[in-house]
């Protein structure tokens, strides 16, 4: 069960696939934790599929929410979350913090698209996702945060993507934005007034052999190799709706 | 071992290339993000801390003595766009060859030795510094510092900016560049005192990474970055 604090709820949700023997693929473990709750839905081929769905509003100031997954050799897991999370502000002054902890084995691949994370007035979050990937490991990652909801200032939002194929770091990004971020997160250089940020990364080891080239998704997206076999789509939109466009339209361009 | 050695690493006319590259201004500019004074400091803050405080903190780990080829390759994760670790070598490349002739080190001829396409230019800077008899936080101040007067001078040229204006948009960051600084060598010491090169900031800034691959698809340009 999640534990209740005098600062916040603190829960895990905890996903392991594993190649079934027989074409599919298996969940040995499949554990939702309080507001993270798991549910397998229907697949397609040899992948699984998770939903996440949040069973709750949140996180909220000094929640510590956690979802762990591995996925073992010869597994493929597709996760999705039903809704956008909304991260809002506490009851006291403590941040919340969100981390995101994915392990794709030599052989595995993972599929991790969630909707959208939305900073809300007064909110404060940290989010920490960090994949690790096998060397003959595929990954397919989405991240977006949205910057207040409709016409509303934001919270503070901090963020970390770590991605590291064979043990080696190939992308290690922060962003920091909202009231109390350093200067400059909302001028000409970071967002620009933007208040919708995005990335995909996509790791898949025939990436070391042929390396695509660098190319413009539009005029905030941009399609980058990263120094290792993946890719980064980093973008930036108006609004929720667009970015996702963006990013659709470039996974569709890279092949699903 | 001099600290005016400082003075000649920071000039503007150390002949390391820089003079080349606006550091995203030109992409800005032409994007119509920067205008004018007002949005050139903009601009400015937010890259000084970016690119500027973990350019800074790398900078100053090379000056510490961390693993040259882990920082270069942690330099490599926190640059996803391949246009800048592509300038970023260069420019690396281009400082070694200068900073071998003014404070000739065998540490400087094993670097080149090693990185024969140029290692990424803050952690070249680092321990170019070391052999210059220099400080952490004198390398980390020379990036941070560095990060923002080559947008500012480029800005002169793109916009027609007045230079008196654009110097009045480093005097008003300096403050602020002594706080990344600050920040960086920080960050340097956890990174020697056992943390690794994990410890080192990763702050990005979108649109710079953005612009930057926009920037080199062009067919004519003023900046190479």
């Amino acid at each position: 069960m999640d534990r209740m604090t005098l600062t916040g709820v603190h829960a895990t949700a905890r996903i392991v696939a594993r190649d079934d023997g027989r074409g599919g693929t298996s969940l040995p473990v499949l554990e939702g934790e309080g507001p993270l709750a798991l549910r397998r839905t229907r697949g397609s081929g040899a992948e699984a599929r998770v939903m996440v769905v949040g069973a709750m509003s949140g996180p909220l100031g000094g929640d510590r929410f956690g979802i762990e997954a591995r996925v073992e050799d010869g597994a493929r897991l597709g996760v999705g979350s039903a809704a956008a999370t909304i991260a809002l502000p506490g009851q006291g002054k403590e941040e919340a913090r969100y981390d995101v902890r994915l392990d794709v084995a030599d052989g595995g691949e993972l599929r991790w698209l969630p909707e959208q994370l939305i900073s809300a007035r007064g909110s404060d979050l940290r989010v920490s996702t960090r994949v690790d990937v096998g060397a003959r490991g595929r990954l397919v990652l989405r991240e977006e945060q949205v910057l207040g909801r409709v016409g509303e200032e934001p919270g503070r939002l901090g963020s970390r993507l770590t991605v590291r194929v064979a043990g080696r770091a190939v992308l290690d990004q922060e962003l920091a934005c909202g009231p109390g971020a350093l200067g400059g997160w909302d001028g000409p250089a970071v967002l620009a007034g933007h208040r919708a940020v995005g990335q995909l990364v996509v790791v898949r080891p025939e990436f070391a052999v042929e390396p695509m080239a660098a190319r413009m998704l539009g005029e905030c997206a941009a399609l980058t190799p990263l120094a290792g076999p993946a890719v980064l789509v980093s973008a930036v939109a108006g609004d929720a709706l667009r970015l996702r466009r963006v990013l659709d339209e470039a996974l569709a361009q890279l092949g699903g | 071992m001099s600290r005016a050695a400082l003075l000649v690493l920071a000039d503007g006319r150390f002949p390391a290339g820089g003079h080349a590259h606006s550091g995203g201004a030109e992409a800005a500019v032409k994007a119509g993000r920067i205008t004018g004074t007002a949005s050139l400091e903009e601009y400015c803050r937010g890259r000084l801390h970016t690119a500027g405080l973990v350019a800074a903190a790398f900078a100053a780990a090379a000056v510490l003595g961390a693993e040259v080829r882990e920082l270069d390759s942690a330099a490599d994760a926190r640059t996803p766009s391949a246009a800048l670790r592509g300038a970023a070598r260069r420019l690396g490349r281009q400082l070694l060859r200068a900073a071998r002739v003014a404070w000739p080190t065998a540490e400087l001829d094993a670097l080149a030795r090693e990185f024969p396409k140029g290692a990424h230019q803050p952690v070249v800077l680092g321990v170019v510094a070391r052999a210059a008899g220099l400080s952490a936080q004198d390398a980390a101040y020379c990036a941070a510092y560095e990060c923002v007067s080559g947008p500012a001078t480029a800005v002169v040229r793109l916009l027609s900016l007045d230079p008196f204006e654009a110097t009045g948009v480093l005097a008003r960051l300096t403050t602020e560049v002594d706080r990344v600084a600050d920040r960086a060598v920080e960050a340097a010491r956890e990174v020697v005192a056992g943390a690794g090169v994990d410890a080192l900031p990763a702050a990005s800034a979108p649109l710079m990474e953005i612009g930057a691959e926009w920037h080199a698809g062009w067919a004519v340009r003023l900046f190479a970055s």
